[in-house]
């Protein structure tokens, strides 16, 4: 009569170990199973797709033709040229460069059609010449200039500060990209004596107010003007260097070539101006990026290094 | 063990046929349902006049980063806010389960709504449980196609429609819809609709209890939440099995006093709890991890014991420990509890941050970042330069305009460029650079000074501190 007593039990898969030791059954759902095998069909189709097996040194590509990828890359020479292969992570981030590059475009364009002050009152504009100049600045321009534009003493002048031996505005800059630089300063090891040489290293030194001898400086301030050396034919008459050959200005706090302030005594300086003048330079070689860069990229970066890094002058 | 072999490692499923059932409970689940597809269905028509963005009281912009909840608009920078409510959301959760058992499950989770959706759906088109169980068993002639094609294709539709709305709320929803039927629509939105559609038909319309049962981590950890406190749907036991147990209502058996002489329980074995059960479960086997407390079977038993004249609640909301109890209390939610009190505690706390850092938020949000490449900058003249980058955001819905000036230096330090003032527009975030040029005297000085960015529009000003480098010797 009644139906009670119906005790749940837990299902087991009847196998028993050591009389009462017995393994229980929790059944997965069916579609679980389905699931699984479902996975494997997955699998199949996607080796139709995709990269998949190694062989040897090479893999299987997926089924010619079924999912191609397309892309514009630039060759070494600047030209460019279409490009179709099977999909891989590569070709994925080239097409994603390609998506980019046509979303930079507009702003390219407009900082082309703008002038320079133009640019540099534009603050959104001003924004994208931060990003993209940094970019462009850290792939051709750093290895000399330092990241941040800061330079390397005895070796790429500093960007950031207010001293521009080619001049600071944008035109000059522009023209400094453009074209290139060579800065020379011939060597007086032959021309004067190791006397007349301190002589004239001291009076460089009084320019910008280090420490110096006064009655050697004035000796020097002769040298300086006078026709054996000839100083002041680069240097000019106030010593203040000429920007059209892109002769130091001797005067500012600001060295590039003999590293002064670098210099602990007033000994070590003397000795870096001096090594300067008795050896001369030959160093001072920026490349011409007129055949590297477009002319939009140079005008961004001509933005970038006036009024992101330093310029005015 | 002789039926070893027989024994399968993967379960077939069986087919829930649910009865529909009247009463408190049901009602209940009724008008919870009825708000929550109100909320859902309609909010992302609810216009709400904006600058910035599409004229929708919730959207939630992927594109522009930004979600704007009526007057409310949430930055990536905010994501704490999300932080917090998923916090609250959480110990909200575990406070309801810890006074009430899994009401979650039974009355609120989507995938409950849902499913009851198309489990009446069904019953509309096919019928109450008999007949669903005879069409299930009958051949497939037309009455069957029809009868099963009409009640899937009608799932599918609500399917498809939820999956449209929930795309809405990431999209101008007029605009949204137009083009999709249109098919001028994005890609992605097509993708999206078609996934949620599948996604909602399987798990609402195909699997329903096998998510609760098999894929839902809720349905399982639920479980530690309840104390013996804990008010969870339950059968009376000893009142419905009495001495021998529940049987049917047989000639001589039919009044309480007969069977109580006789020794057997109030549960006449009508089986209308498990008929009625989503889950399928027999709640008088206990409480079962598949049980997710939506109280319908509760609503049958009732329905029932007013049919037989017997009184309502022998399966009703109970504690466990009153059910052991020997001298059991009318059913209560306890609340009188560390725990319970804890998370109250602990939501109280939590909203109130919440709402206190929501109402105390900034139209405008400014960081000064110093160039550290180079420190610092020797210049011709022997001064210092000190390179910043300011990050502006305006958070409101018109263009604003900022100044910057600086306090504790001299004001000429300030340069910057050809950018005097600064225009943001509605909602967009700008970067400018600023100098600072300090005479050398003035540098070795100064070690710390403060930037002033002043919203025009308003006045207010916000003060921020910045270092200031200068070379020193390092000893």
């Amino acid at each position: 009569m009644s139906q009670d007593n119906k005790k749940v039990t837990v299902e087991t898969t009847g196998h028993v170990w050591d009389d009462d030791l017995q393994e229980l059954n929790n059944p997965l759902p069916r579609w679980w199973i389905w699931g699984f095998y479902i996975t494997f069909g997955f699998a199949l189709v996607y080796w139709l797709f995709y990269p998949a097996w190694p062989i040897g040194n090479t893999y299987t590509k997926g089924v010619p033709g079924l999912n191609n990828i397309t892309y514009v890359a630039t060759k070494v020479d600047g030209t460019q040229e279409t490009k179709t292969t099977h999909w891989n992570m590569r070709s994925k981030l080239m097409v994603e460069m390609n998506e980019l590059h046509k979303e930079q475009k507009p702003y390219f364009d407009k900082v082309a059609g703008k002038s320079f002050e133009d640019v540099s009152k534009d603050a959104e504009l001003m924004q994208f010449v931060n990003s993209a100049g940094k970019t462009l600045f850290s792939d051709n321009c750093a290895p000399c200039h330092q990241a941040g534009g800061q330079g390397k003493i005895k070796f790429a002048p500093n960007l950031t500060d207010d001293y521009w031996q080619y001049g600071g505005t944008y035109e000059n800059i522009q023209t400094t990209i453009v074209g290139g630089r060579h800065g020379v300063m011939p060597a007086f090891k032959t021309i004067l004596t190791d006397a007349e040489l301190t002589q004239v290293s001291n009076y460089v030194l009084s320019l910008s107010g280090e420490p110096h001898n006064a009655a050697a400086a004035k000796l020097g301030d002769a040298i300086f003007h006078g026709d054996k050396a000839g100083c002041y034919a680069c240097h000019g008459a106030e010593a203040k260097g000429n920007i059209a050959m892109g002769s130091a200005n001797l005067t500012d706090k600001i060295w590039l070539w003999p590293d002064v302030l670098g210099a602990k005594t007033p000994e070590a300086k003397l000795g870096e101006v001096k090594t300067l003048i008795y050896g001369g330079m030959d160093k001072g070689v920026m490349p011409v990026w007129e055949t590297r860069l477009k002319p939009e990229q140079i005008k961004l970066l001509t933005v970038y290094v006036h009024d992101s890094l330093g310029g005015g002058k | 063990m002789p039926d070893q072999a027989e024994k399968s490692l993967y379960q077939k499923h069986i087919p829930i046929v649910t009865r529909s059932v009247k009463g408190q409970f049901r009602t209940f689940k009724t008008a919870v349902m009825l708000l929550a597809y109100t909320v859902y269905f309609l909010l992302p028509w609810m216009p709400w006049a904006r600058v910035s963005a599409a004229s929708q009281a919730i959207l939630f912009d992927l594109t522009t980063r930004r979600f704007f909840i009526f007057d409310l608009i949430v930055y990536p920078q905010d994501i704490f806010w999300l932080a917090m409510l998923l916090f609250i959301a959480a110990a909200l959760l575990f406070f309801v389960t810890g006074l009430v058992g899994r009401a979650w499950c039974g009355y609120f989770c989507f995938q409950t709504l849902w499913s009851d959706m198309f489990i009446q759906i069904e019953h509309l088109i096919q019928g109450e449980r008999p007949a669903r169980l005879r069409l299930k068993k009958q051949h497939w002639n037309l009455e069957k196609i029809f009868k099963i094609g009409a009640s899937h294709a009608l799932m599918i539709l609500v399917s498809m429609w939820t999956a449209i709305t929930f795309a809405c709320y990431f999209s101008y929803a007029p605009t949204f819809v137009h083009d999709f039927f249109a098919g001028t629509g994005v890609p992605g939105g097509y993708f999206a609709v078609l996934v949620l559609t599948v996604l909602t038909y399987m798990a609402g319309g195909v699997a329903r209890e096998q998510i609760c049962l098999y894929a839902c981590p809720y349905a399982r950890f639920q479980g530690v939440m309840y104390e013996a406190d804990t008010l969870a749907v339950t059968y009376d036991t000893k009142r419905g099995e009495g001495l021998k147990g529940r049987t049917i209502p047989i000639q001589g058996l039919k009044t309480r006093d007969e069977r109580t002489a006789a020794g057997h329980g109030d549960c006449i074995d009508c089986g209308f709890c498990v008929q009625v059960c989503p889950t399928g479960i027999d709640i008088r086997n206990g409480l079962q991890y598949q049980c997710i407390s939506c109280g319908l079977c509760i609503d049958a038993c009732d329905n029932i014991m007013d049919s037989v004249g017997y009184p309502r609640g022998l399966i009703r909301y109970d504690s466990e420990r009153n059910m052991a109890s020997p001298t059991p209390h009318p059913p209560k939610v306890m609340w009188k509890r560390f725990k319970v009190l804890g998370y109250a505690g602990a939501i109280l706390l939590m909203t109130s941050v919440l709402f206190y850092n929501i109402g105390t938020r900034s139209d405008t949000e400014v960081n000064i970042q110093q160039v550290r490449q180079p420190l610092f900058v020797l210049l011709s003249d022997g001064s210092v330069r000190n390179r910043y980058q300011i990050h502006i955001v305006n958070k409101t819905e018109t263009e604003q305009t900022y100044e910057v000036t600086v306090h504790h230096i001299p004001k000429e330090a300030l340069d910057m460029g050809n950018i005097p003032e600064i225009k943001v527009r509605a909602g967009k975030a700008l970067a400018v650079n600023a100098k600072i040029n300090l005479s050398h005297e003035l540098a070795e000085k100064t070690h710390e000074f403060e930037f002033e960015v002043t919203q025009v529009s308003t006045g207010e000003k916000m003060e921020l501190e910045a270092s200031f480098n200068t070379p020193r010797e390092h000893d």
